[in-house]
């Protein structure tokens, strides 16, 4: 009897103590959340000076523009409509955002091939760990829909959509940026012009960029919105110190 | 337990030594290679070292895209506004007859250079963006005197490390490394789309340094000056930007 209490106590030690997220995870995940927002502050202050999107290589003033966002620019020559002109922020704005992003793409690259090595992907975020199948998928997305708030397993594995998601940020949103905005640089298309001619030219690299900053700002808030439906308290403790304290917490 | 923290304790303090010591070569051989940018210090200064860093490594020599005729922006924009300057005011009412361009510095014979002069010279026309840190862009064709010909004609003194532009506007300047300096596309332009270049674009004579942002394309060009280090020229940062915020290396 006394020796059959073990597993028991093992199980349920393991349950409150056992790590939720490895150090590499956690760390990187929240170097990644303030280069993030320092980007994200940067990028508005940039877009600011010059809030019109174009398709090709060239666009200014002079020409039609793909698209425009409603708000007040920074600079004289850009005719918003507003009557009035935004101070100018370019200056600190750009070097924070390059300084933000060295940052991020050395924590990324950190994460990446930690992962690999440590086969954090094939174990936590690969969808066939899951289970992938149409139905699970679609379980998930019903779920969701419903606001359902998640099971207990969940807590300790990430499902099949998060799993997608994740790895749609990570593979493909998060390269996406750092691509688009290397195609922006007159010196790096110097040496690599494909960076810049693949998507149609430099203006097409910028309105790329432009574009996925929103989905990663999208994600973002449906990342917050998901943390806080599954209880914020203990997610956020899952990410800072690792730990779960108890399993049924609800917001 | 206090065995497992030893080893971690070992473990970090050697990675952290090595992390120090790997810096330290890092930054004294950048220093070596002329890896450093002049605006290296403050919070931004890490960034923009390994911008700098990285860029020169891959681009010394690499040329800028130059495009088709056909990719001519029709209307050109040009930004900010008529020069109000009254030494500029008085050389546009001769049509620019008296214009100079001074050169001077670590050169072996300082120079002065009317514009018949400097479109006497080896001329070269390239079609190439103008891209603004603001967003904004447009394609127009360029020609002018190759700058690395103009710095032949006075002799450039070995130690020179640096090439000092400035503009007929007071407190508007900026420098280039001699990478740039010396790179074929370096124009001091004097020509755009086939004309003179107009007022508006910078005329009668700016520099073009296509491989970086417009900013470091100064319009009204009246001096340049050779130097082996830049701490002495305004706040030592080696620009008028810095002193707004903005970088010295404009290659992004």
């Amino acid at each position: 009897m006394a020796v059959s209490t073990w597993p028991l106590r093992d199980a349920v030690s393991a349950t409150n103590n056992a790590p939720r997220h490895s150090a590499l995870v956690r760390i990187t995940h929240w170097l990644t959340t303030l280069c993030f927002f320092a980007l994200l502050l940067s990028g508005i202050e940039i877009v600011i000076s010059h809030p019109r999107f174009y398709w090709g290589e060239t666009g200014n003033v002079m020409t039609p523009s793909l698209f425009d966002l409603p708000i007040p620019a920074s600079r004289p020559w850009v005719q918003t409509g507003y009557g009035f002109v935004l101070p100018d922020q370019n200056g600190w704005s750009r070097n924070l955002h390059f300084e933000a992003a060295w940052l991020v793409i050395f924590t990324g690259l950190v994460y990446v091939i930690s992962s690999l090595l440590g086969r954090h992907f094939r174990k936590n975020l690969l969808p066939a760990g899951a289970g992938l199948t149409w139905r699970a998928l679609s379980k998930d997305i019903a779920n969701h829909l419903r606001f359902q708030p998640p099971d207990e397993a969940e807590a300790w594995s990430y499902n099949v959509l998060q799993r997608l998601t994740y790895l749609l940020v990570i593979f493909v949103l998060f390269p996406l940026a750092i691509w688009t905005g290397l195609a922006m640089s007159p010196a790096i298309v110097s040496v690599f012009p494909f960076l810049a001619t693949v998507f149609g030219g430099l203006q097409s690299a910028r309105t790329i960029h432009f574009l996925v900053s929103v989905l990663l700002v999208l994600f973002l808030l449906i990342h917050i919105v998901m943390v806080c439906r599954a209880g914020f308290r203990n997610r956020m403790r899952a990410m800072i110190t690792s730990r779960i304290a108890s399993t049924n917490e609800h917001p | 337990m206090s065995n497992f923290s030893r080893r971690k304790l070992i473990t970090t303090g050697l990675a952290a030594t090595a992390g120090a010591s790997g810096l330290a070569v890092a930054a004294s051989l950048a220093n070596r290679y002329g890896l450093i940018p002049p605006d290296h210090g403050g919070i931004y200064g890490p960034g923009e070292a390994l911008t700098y860093a990285s860029q020169r490594l891959l681009t010394r020599h690499s040329l800028a895209r130059e495009f088709p005729r056909s990719q001519i922006s029709q209307p050109p924009f040009a930004n900010g506004r008529p020069l109000k300057d009254k030494a500029y005011q008085r050389l546009q009412a001769g049509a620019f007859a008296d214009w100079r361009l001074t050169v001077d510095g670590m050169v072996a014979r300082p120079a002065s250079f009317s514009l018949s002069e400097l479109r006497s010279y080896p001329s070269r026309s390239q079609i190439t963006h103008l891209a603004c840190e603001e967003g904004w862009s447009f394609i127009a064709e360029w020609t002018g005197v190759p700058l690395s010909h103009v710095l032949d004609l006075v002799g450039i003194q070995p130690q020179a490390k640096y090439v000092v532009y400035f503009s007929i506007q007071p407190h508007w300047w900026d420098s280039v490394d001699m990478a740039d300096a010396l790179h074929p596309q370096t124009l001091v332009t004097y020509g755009m789309n086939g004309g003179e270049l107009p007022v508006g674009h910078g005329g009668p004579i700016r520099m073009r340094i296509p491989r970086q942002l417009g900013y470091k394309s100064i319009k009204y060009l009246s001096r340049i000056t050779l130097t082996d280090s830049l701490k002495h020229i305004g706040d030592g940062r080696g620009s008028s930007e810095p002193a707004a915020g903005y970088s010295w290396f404009a290659g992004i």
